[in-house]
């Protein structure tokens, strides 16, 4: 088919797949656009789409007055820290898993899927009541723990089937070599799984830096990550879009350049290996 | 391979995971139900008391519980419909050969890495503010009055917010399908002849039957509970407007208060992605073998 295709098919095909991409991509482009006005070119009409003031002062603003570092900081440290946490729980799971599946392997798998059907608001009343008690609101502690467990099934999942991946016979080949358990899992094993790992890592930071049902529920001030954060841009007291949109920007810009790099480990990620 | 001493050793290792997703998925959950039979004020916590199944039939016959499941379907029927023949129509056109085609697959993926709350705050207001917003400037410009979206079309506000945030996602999926379409098969059914029509019926969307129903049951998963995006913009209103139904069990726990009823909710939203789970559980399974 695309060798019959004319030149003139192709440079039509090329445009509309330009606009539509441009299209769904324009509310992120303008929302980057709008943190450079100030408050009165931002609500301008008709809209000002390049020929404005360009300034920086949202942005220190943002920092100023509502103290987005700390924000930024939260988030970091509940993304990271949770699935690295996670990791170190998810990692010897899928390895045994993978390695050496017993008879309820699969069963054990399905079922960790499972887990992952539980909506939230399930386990939102028991768990905030359970929080309160123990002086777990707004603590990035408690948090992250929820973090960690809401993740857990997808790193299980997705380590295991990048570790099926790995060759077994590469095993028994170093194991014929007379390699020990301990320099066969660090100089075979491990060279090969750090790519599944580092993928996996990836995706879990992703999801985690954009929940916003338990960050929002279980937060107010101190462990508030950055969709806490922007969600106290919602209060209806007078137009704030330029800050708005420099915070949005600052909240969604680290994420967006990460995500860009993992959307292969995406597909395998969210659909647990049924589209590769 | 597996002795009784792997057997153990495997054993231990999986250990931790298993046993953590036990307790994070059986204690609230049993929890859950324990509070769904007492009536329990935060208000009023010294006087517990067992009600049964009163707080489902309170539940139940609530108008404000049917207009959420109403609203809970609607939403998630709306915007499956809108990302997955959408994401179709994407992923065939990222699938031609066009000039620039891994810049374009990073725009048309960006919406889904956006937090929530931040995709519905910008649309409310940059893009949908009746006053200064971009599509009332388009709608002016245009001769026409702008449309007043969160007053007039509450839910359809919604349902295009995350229709957006989800069409990446269901394109993103569908294209990575359509990528493994064999070379041969193309040229074979252009060799017979074939128009697109009959092509995209006979050749494509057997192909990717699969990952469209994979597509479908993840993102109703996650559409069950949509909330950040209602809390951010419309707080569940204008009345009851937009409360869907994980909307309406935060506003009963947190808002009013009342343990029992939003307990007897969460059991009631439990239930409706467990049917869907359970048919999501049963085709990746059936993929597992290979």
């Amino acid at each position: 088919m695309a060798l019959k295709q004319s030149t003139g098919k192709r440079i039509g095909v090329t445009v509309v797949a330009w606009v539509v991409a441009f299209l769904i991509f324009f509310p992120i482009l303008w929302t980057f656009i709008t943190s450079f006005k100030s408050e009165i070119d931002a609500i301008a009409m008709p809209p000002k789409f390049l020929f404005f003031n360009w300034t920086l002062e949202n942005y220190f603003e943002v920092q100023e007055r509502s103290n987005y570092l700390k924000f930024a900081y939260n988030s970091i440290v509940l993304s990271i820290g949770a699935n690295v946490v996670g990791l170190l729980i998810a990692v010897p799971a899928a390895w045994s898993m993978a390695f050496a599946p017993g008879k309820r392997t699969k069963d054990l798998l399905m079922w960790m899927l499972s887990t992952k059907m539980m909506p939230a608001v399930g386990a939102l009343v028991p768990i905030y009541l359970i929080f309160r008690n123990l002086h777990l609101l707004d603590s990035l502690f408690g948090v992250g723990v929820v973090l960690m467990l809401i993740n857990l099934p997808l790193l299980v999942w997705m380590l295991y089937t990048y570790f099926k991946e790995i060759p077994v016979d590469i095993l028994e080949a170093a194991r014929m070599d007379g390699a020990s358990l301990l320099n066969e899992i660090l100089y075979v094993l491990t060279p090969m799984a750090v790519p599944g790992i580092a993928s996996t890592m990836l995706l879990a930071v992703i999801l985690s830096w954009n929940e916003a049902f338990w960050t929002l529920n279980l937060t107010t001030t101190n462990a508030a990550p950055l969709p806490a954060f922007i969600a106290s841009y919602s209060a209806p007291e007078g137009f704030f879009w330029a800050k708005l949109s420099a915070a949005s920007t600052l909240a969604i810009a680290p994420i967006l350049i990460l995500g860009w790099f993992s959307q292969k480990q995406l597909v395998r990620g969210l659909t647990f290996g049924a589209v590769k | 391979m597996a002795t009784q001493q792997t057997t153990t050793a495997g054993r231990a290792l999986v250990a931790p995971s298993v046993i953590l997703l036990f307790v994070w998925m059986i204690v609230p959950l049993v929890m859950t139900l324990y509070f769904s039979s007492l009536r329990y004020s935060l208000l009023d916590p010294d006087n517990v008391s067992f009600v049964g199944l009163q707080n489902y039939t309170a539940f139940l016959t609530d108008p404000d519980f049917l207009t959420a499941l109403y609203n809970t379907l609607v939403l998630v029927a709306s915007v499956l419909v809108i990302s997955v023949v959408g994401g179709i129509l994407v992923a065939l056109l990222m699938d031609q050969p066009v000039f620039g085609q891994n810049v374009l697959r990073l725009m048309v993926i960006s919406p889904f890495f956006v937090i929530p709350t931040v995709s519905a705050l910008v649309w409310k207001n940059l893009l949908m503010n009746p006053d200064s917003g971009l599509f009332a400037w388009i709608a002016r410009s245009l001769g026409f009055d702008p449309i007043v979206w969160f007053t007039n079309w509450p839910m359809l506000s919604v349902i295009i917010i995350v229709s957006w945030e989800w069409l990446p996602f269901a394109s993103l999926i569908l294209l990575t399908a359509l990528q493994s379409l064999d070379e041969e098969q193309k040229e074979a059914a252009s060799l017979d002849g074939a128009g697109p029509i009959s092509y995209f019926g006979y050749i494509v969307l057997p192909h990717i039957a699969r990952a469209i129903t994979v597509v479908i049951l993840i993102e109703t998963i996650f559409l069950l509970s949509v909330f950040a995006e209602i809390y951010v913009t419309t707080s569940g209103g204008p009345g009851n407007a937009t409360t869907n139904i994980p909307f309406l069990v935060y506003k009963q726990a947190l808002l009013n208060f009342d343990i029992g009823g939003a307990s007897a909710g969460g059991i009631i939203a439990v239930i409706l992605a467990n049917i869907v789970a359970f048919f999501l559980v049963r085709i990746i399974g059936r993929n597992l073998e290979g």
